[in-house]
């Protein structure tokens, strides 16, 4: 598998675009689902959904808390609800709410949040989160899922609706390169090797899949073959696919738009550590706040690229024959 | 002294020569404190350009952080850093953050632009002035959709349990948000009942009148004892036209044409 993206070309949709979309779709085949968002139902994309089924939408003003608060109310009483609003205030505002409201009672709330990372881009840090899979990871119940394209998103919009209990999902403000057609089947708990070769295995998420892909592209050039595994579900991870693809290669790097500590690097870390270790290292957001600036040069600024990633592989590589000495 | 109702055109006119050179962020809720923030900087708070961390400063803390275009206007204009600055807002690398900074921005007083949290900040300096017996101010502006945040009414409780008479709370009360009218979005009055039963003196004025902001002002330095509001009513978008009371200008630049129209505008004002 050597397959070669036409990334001129490609085709851009946000993960957003597709999430109003889908939830309208969702909408009009279950009458339990109920949205609510906090004053963003515009840069979420909820107002797609409000327009369609205004009796099934509440926006409860910018009040987060209340918004989750709500959300496990309804869920216990048999709706399907959909919270949503940037990454930032569902899980860093309302994360007691979220804690004690849904994931401890397992309450059936699905927190779509959009705007995760810093491809938010000229709002800055304050509106950049790039700790939110941590802080969701951390919760038991919780089901965690960062789709890497429009057409995931669909696909894990789908899943989590259909799924019973709390599901937090990842997504980004940015138009992103469509990287899976139709045939592409995601499941919660399942990774998807989307390339293989035998040197090295990038295990990435969100954005940073297409960024694997073309570090995937400048590494065979240069005669190293990777494997690339897209990890949407973050939490179930797929241990199995993650254990395998490091006993294939020998070396592993993780690469997401999130702090180094304690997303898909660190989930990735802890179950090779414990399974099979092999030389790590991870790209990401290294545990420091963003900026303000253009989505396209922060994600250069911050490391976020397919160039870091092989610069990151080839490192990794090196690791792999020298013995740790005491 | 500074002709106030020339500074906050001023003021105006740089929010919008900084939005439309950095391509994003709020034209509406910036013009509509123009005025406000201008009495404040101009007039009320005793600020040193040159010494911002002065530790008897006056504070203020812009709870609606999303509004940074006309808090850095006025700190640019009072001379904390130079006015070219302000064409480099939200840029890769540059300290003018799209919500402020306080590590960043020499002058601004507290990191804001997550709804609720600004007031609650403010109560906390003002508490700290009554511990240590100074007799410093703290200033806080307040968004009308943003008093939906829980968190700004367990600050308003807060306040009005510590008596701290030395926080001002100016709310910007332009009647819309992001998704709409306050009315329709999440309905917040009857304001003056809400926060007197918090334990708070209440003024209501014109927030584009910046003789009855000062004067509201002066009242609510001689009021012991309470925390203070002070309703100011407002234009989103005042000034300029076709920004005015359009909730589609809350979050998005003018183009460079657009923001020649609105200049031409302002700038006829003062003329
Ligand atoms: C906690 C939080 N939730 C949501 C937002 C996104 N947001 C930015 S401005 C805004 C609307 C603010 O409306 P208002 O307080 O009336 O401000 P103004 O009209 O003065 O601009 C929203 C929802 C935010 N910055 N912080
Ligand atoms: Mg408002």
């Amino acid at each position: 598998m050597t397959e070669r993206i036409d990334w001129e070309n490609i085709k851009k949709i946000a993960m957003r675009d597709a999430y109003g979309q889908t939830l309208v779709q969702l909408g009009g085949q279950n009458k339990d689902i109920v949205v609510l968002d906090a004053d963003l139902s515009k840069s979420t994309k909820t107002a797609d959904f409000a327009k369609v089924f205004p009796e099934r939408f509440f926006n409860m003003g910018i009040a987060e808390q209340n918004l989750m608060g709500f959300s496990a109310g309804l869920a216990a009483a048999g709706k399907v609800p959909f919270a949503s609003t940037f990454a930032v205030f569902a899980t860093g505002r309302a994360f007691e709410q979220i804690r004690n409201s849904i994931a401890y009672p397992k309450l059936n709330v699905k927190i779509a949040a959009t705007h995760a990372g810093i491809s938010v881009g000229e709002d800055g840090a304050s509106h950049q989160a790039i700790e939110d899979l941590a802080l969701m990871r951390a919760l038991p119940n919780m089901t965690v899922l960062a789709p890497a394209d429009a057409e995931e998103t669909r696909q894990v919009i789908k899943a989590a609706a259909a799924y019973k209990g709390p599901v937090y999902i990842r997504m980004g403000r940015l138009a992103v390169p469509v990287l899976f057609d139709q045939s592409y089947k995601f499941e919660i708990g399942k990774a998807n090797v989307r390339r293989e070769g035998k040197d090295v295995a990038i295990i990435a998420n969100g954005l940073m899949v297409a960024e694997a892909l073309k570090a995937a592209e400048i590494l065979n050039s240069q005669g190293i073959e990777a494997t690339v595994v897209n990890c949407a579900s973050v939490k179930p991870l797929d241990e199995n696919t993650i254990i395998a693809v490091s006993q294939q290669t020998g070396a592993v790097v993780t690469a997401e738009e999130h702090n180094i500590i304690g997303g898909l690097g660190s989930a990735v870390a802890e179950v090779l550590s414990e399974n099979y270790p092999v030389p790590l290292c991870r790209v990401g957001i290294k545990d420091t706040f963003g900026e303000s600036g253009r989505p396209e040069e922060l994600l250069v600024k911050y490391g976020l690229t397919a160039a870091e990633i092989v610069k990151v592989a080839q490192k990794v590589i090196k690791k792999k024959n020298c013995k740790i000495s005491a | 002294m500074t002709n106030l109702k020339e500074m906050a055109c001023q003021i105006r006119q740089d929010i919008i020569e900084m939005l439309a050179a950095a391509k994003s962020g709020h034209p509406g809720g910036s013009l509509s404190a123009a005025d406000i923030v201008a009495v404040l900087y101009f007039s009320e708070m005793r600020i040193d350009p040159e010494n911002p961390s002065w530790p008897d400063r006056d504070r203020f803390v812009l709870s609606k952080g999303h509004a940074a275009p006309v808090l850095y206007a006025a700190l640019a204009e009072k001379g904390f850093f130079p006015r070219e600055e302000l064409l480099k807002l939200r840029q890769t690398g540059h300290f003018l953050q799209g919500h402020p900074d306080m590590k960043k921005v020499p002058g601004v007083d507290m990191s804001t632009g997550s709804l609720g949290q600004g007031i609650s900040a403010a109560a906390g300096m003002a508490l700290a002035g009554k511990i240590d017996n100074k007799s410093y101010r703290v200033y806080c502006l307040l968004g009308d959709g943003e008093v939906a945040e829980g968190l700004v009414w367990e600050a308003a409780m807060a306040a009005a349990q510590y008596k701290l008479d030395n926080l001002l709370v100016i709310l910007d009360n332009n009647g819309l948000q992001i998704d709409g009218p306050n009315k329709e979005v999440m309905n917040s009055e009857p304001l003056a009942d809400k926060w007197r039963a918090f334990g708070w003196n209440v003024l209501e004025t014109d927030g584009h009148d910046t003789g009855g902001l000062n004067a509201s002002m002066e009242v609510a330095k001689n009021l012991r004892g309470k925390p203070t509001i002070i309703l100011a009513k407002t234009v989103k978008g005042k000034g300029v036209s076709f920004m005015e009371n359009q909730a589609g200008w809350h979050g998005n630049a003018p183009s460079s044409e657009q923001a020649d129209i609105a200049l031409k505008e302002l700038r006829g004002v003062k003329a």
